[in-house]
C-alpha cells in the first residue's frame, strides 16, 4: 500500500521539488548573495530601503483598490443573491464573462477612455464640462485595479449570501430585529468568509500587479511588480537585488493572508473548490 | 439567500445597471472601434466604417505564430497536467498524516504566491539550465514546463473532491472479481472521477492560455498571445488591437454558450431519469 502512494505521487513530488521549491530556493540564494562575487550579503536587503516609498505606493493602492471593490461589490452580490434564482447564474456568467478576455486588452481598452483626448474627455467636452486628466494618475491605476478584479469580490460574496437560509431571517425579523438590525447582526456576520476570501483574492493581485500601473499610471506610479520587473528583464538588470524585493513582497502577502485565515471560520476545512 | 421578498428595487436595478455599463463599456469601445477606419491611428476620434483591421489581422504572420505558440503550449500543458495531475491525486487521497499535509501545501503555494514571484523564480532556474544542460535561450520548453507546474494544483483540486465522493467499495469489489489493480482503476474509478478531470482539463486549457506574467518572464524571445498582445499595448499601434480582442471575445462568447447548451441538455437527459 505505502508503496504504490510512492508510485502515484512520487513524480508529482519531484516535480513539483523541482519547479517550485528550487526556484523559491533560488530566490532566497539570489536575494542573499552579491551580484558580482557571489559572496553572502546583506546589501540587497538594505538596499530595499531606498524603495521605502514604492511599497508603501503599493500597499495603499492595493488597499485602496480592495477598499472599493468591497463596497461596490457588497450591494451587488447582496442584490443577485435575492433576485429570482431562475437569472442567478445568468448575471453571474455575465459578471465572469469580462474576465475571460485578457486583462492587457481591458486594461487597454481603459487606457483610450481615460486620454486625455479619450473617449470620456470627449464626452465632456461635448456637454460643455471642462476636460479632466485621467491618465497616468494613482486614480487610474486604482480605477484598472477595481476593474479588473471587482469578480473576484462579487464571487465568493454572491456564493456565501446565496447560501444564507432565509428563515434565519425571518426569524431575526420575528423577534422584533428591524432591516438595519437584520444586517448588522445576522447577515453581515455570515458573510464574513465571503468578505475575507473576496479581500486575499483582491489584494493579492493589486499588490503584485506591474502591467496595470505601467499602462495607466505611466511612469510616476512605479508599483512592487514594476521594480521587480525592471531588475529581471529592464534596463537596471540586477536580478539579486529583484529576488530580495521578491521576497519581500511574498513574505508581505503571507504574512497578510496568515491574519486574514485568523478571521476566517474553520468551516472551509475541505479546501475544495478554490479559486471556482 | 430567500427572504421572501422577490422583487429587486428600483435603485437596485438601477445600480445593477450601472456596475453592468462599468464592466461592458470598455468591451464596447474596443469592439466598435475595430471597425474604425482611422488615418491617424487614433484610438477615440471615429471616422467611418471599415474591416481593414480584420483583413490585416488576418495577414499578420507574427500573429499566427503566437496564436499558434498559444495554442501548442495549452494543448499539451492541459494534456499534461491532467494525466499528471490526475495520477498525482490518485496518490495524494491514498495519503495521510504529515505527508499528506507537506503535499498538500506544497500544492497550494503557487496558488498563493503571488503570480510575478513565481515567475522571476522560475526564471532563475530556467536560465540557469540554459547555461548547464546548454539549451540555448528560454523558449517554448521553459514556457511549457511553467505551464505544467501553475496549472497541475488546479488538476489536483478538483479531481480530489471527486475521489473523496467516489464509493471505495467498488474498486475493491473489481478487485475482488479479479480485475487486476490497473484495469480497476481505469474502468472503475476513472469513471467516476471523470467531471473532476474534465473540469481540471478545462481549466488548465484557460489558464495557460490567459497566462502572461509567467510566461512574460519564462518566454525568452518566443511569442505567446498575450506577450504580442502586450508588445503592441506598448506601441501604440493600429485598432489592429481591438480587431483582435472582438475576435478573441467572439470566439470566448461562442465558447460559453456552446457549453452552456450542452450542459443544459446534459442537465435535461438526466432529469428523468431521477
Amino acid at each position: 500500500m505505502k508503496r504504490r502512494h510512492l508510485l502515484t505521487s512520487g513524480p508529482y513530488l519531484v516535480w513539483m521539488v523541482l519547479f517550485i521549491v528550487v526556484p523559491m530556493a533560488m530566490v532566497v540564494w539570489f536575494a542573499f548573495t552579491d551580484n558580482v562575487t557571489g559572496a553572502f550579503t546583506l546589501e540587497n536587503i538594505v538596499r530595499i530601503g531606498d524603495y521605502s516609498n514604492v511599497f508603501v505606493r503599493s500597499i495603499w493602492l492595493g488597499a485602496l483598490a480592495t477598499v472599493v471593490c468591497l463596497v461596490l461589490g457588497y450591494p451587488l452580490a447582496y442584490l443577485i443573491a435575492k433576485i429570482d434564482p431562475k437569472y442567478q447564474n445568468a448575471i453571474v456568467l455575465l459578471i465572469m464573462l469580462p474576465m475571460w478576455m485578457n486583462f492587457l486588452l481591458r486594461t487597454y481598452a481603459w487606457m483610450s477612455l481615460l486620454e486625455d483626448n479619450g473617449l470620456i474627455n470627449n464626452f465632456l467636452a461635448l456637454l460643455g464640462l471642462p476636460r479632466v486628466h485621467m491618465i497616468n494618475t494613482s486614480g487610474a491605476v486604482v480605477m484598472g485595479m477595481v476593474y479588473n478584479y471587482l469578480p473576484y469580490m462579487v464571487l465568493p460574496l454572491y456564493s456565501v449570501l446565496v447560501k444564507i437560509d432565509g428563515s434565519v431571517i425571518e426569524a431575526a425579523q420575528d423577534l422584533g430585529a428591524n432591516r438595519v438590525q437584520v444586517f448588522r447582526r445576522v447577515i453581515f456576520p455570515m458573510s464574513m468568509p465571503g468578505i475575507m476570501s473576496g479581500i486575499t483574492m483582491v489584494f493579492v493581485p493589486s499588490v503584485s500587479t506591474f502591467i496595470i500601473s505601467k499602462m495607466l499610471g505611466g511612469g510616476g506610479n512605479l508599483l512592487i511588480g514594476d521594480l521587480i520587473e525592471m531588475e529581471f528583464l529592464g534596463n537596471s538588470y540586477n536580478p539579486n537585488l529583484g529576488s530580495a524585493i521578491s521576497l519581500v513582497l511574498m513574505v508581505l502577502i503571507l504574512i497578510s493572508m496568515g491574519i486574514m485565515n485568523q478571521f476566517r471560520d474553520e468551516q472551509e476545512e475541505d479546501g475544495g473548490g478554490v479559486l471556482f | 439567500m430567500n427572504t421572501g421578498k422577490k422583487k429587486t428595487g428600483a435603485l437596485g436595478r438601477l445600480y445593477m445597471a450601472l456596475i453592468f455599463l462599468f464592466l461592458y463599456a470598455p468591451i464596447v469601445v474596443l469592439i466598435v472601434f475595430s471597425f474604425n477606419d482611422t488615418k491617424t491611428m487614433s484610438r477615440s476620434v471615429w471616422s467611418g466604417f471599415t474591416f481593414r483591421w480584420y483583413a490585416r489581422l488576418w495577414e499578420d504572420s507574427m500573429i499566427q505564430q503566437a496564436v499558434w505558440n498559444t495554442l501548442l503550449i495549452a494543448v499539451l500543458s492541459a494534456l499534461i497536467a491532467t494525466v499528471f495531475g490526475t495520477v498525482a491525486a490518485v496518490g495524494l487521497y491514498r495519503m495521510r498524516g504529515w505527508r499528506k499535509k507537506v503535499m498538500m501545501n506544497l500544492t497550494n503555494f503557487p496558488m498563493v504566491n503571488p503570480e510575478i514571484v513565481t515567475g522571476v523564480s522560475m526564471m532563475l532556474l530556467f536560465v540557469f539550465m540554459a547555461q548547464v544542460f546548454k539549451l540555448g535561450s528560454l523558449g517554448l520548453w521553459s514556457i511549457l514546463i511553467a505551464h505544467v507546474t501553475f496549472c497541475l494544483p488546479y488538476v489536483i483540486l478538483s479531481v480530489l473532491p471527486k475521489l473523496a465522493q467516489m464509493d471505495k467499495n467498488l474498486y475493491e469489489a473489481a478487485q475482488d472479481l479479479g480485475c487486476p489493480p490497473l484495469q480497476a482503476f481505469r474502468k472503475v474509478v476513472v469513471p467516476q472521477i471523470m467531471p473532476g478531470i474534465v473540469t481540471g482539463m478545462i481549466m488548465a486549457f484557460t489558464l495557460s492560455i490567459d497566462d502572461f506574467v509567467i510566461t512574460y518572464f519564462c518566454s525568452g524571445t518566443t511569442q505567446t498571445l498575450p506577450i504580442y498582445i502586450y508588445s503592441m499595448t506598448k506601441r501604440r499601434v493600429s485598432p489592429e488591437i481591438n480587431a483582435l480582442s472582438t475576435v478573441l471575445f467572439v470566439v470566448i462568447l461562442l465558447l460559453l454558450v456552446l457549453t452552456n447548451l450542452h450542459g443544459a441538455k446534459e442537465k435535461k437527459k438526466e432529469a428523468p431519469a431521477r
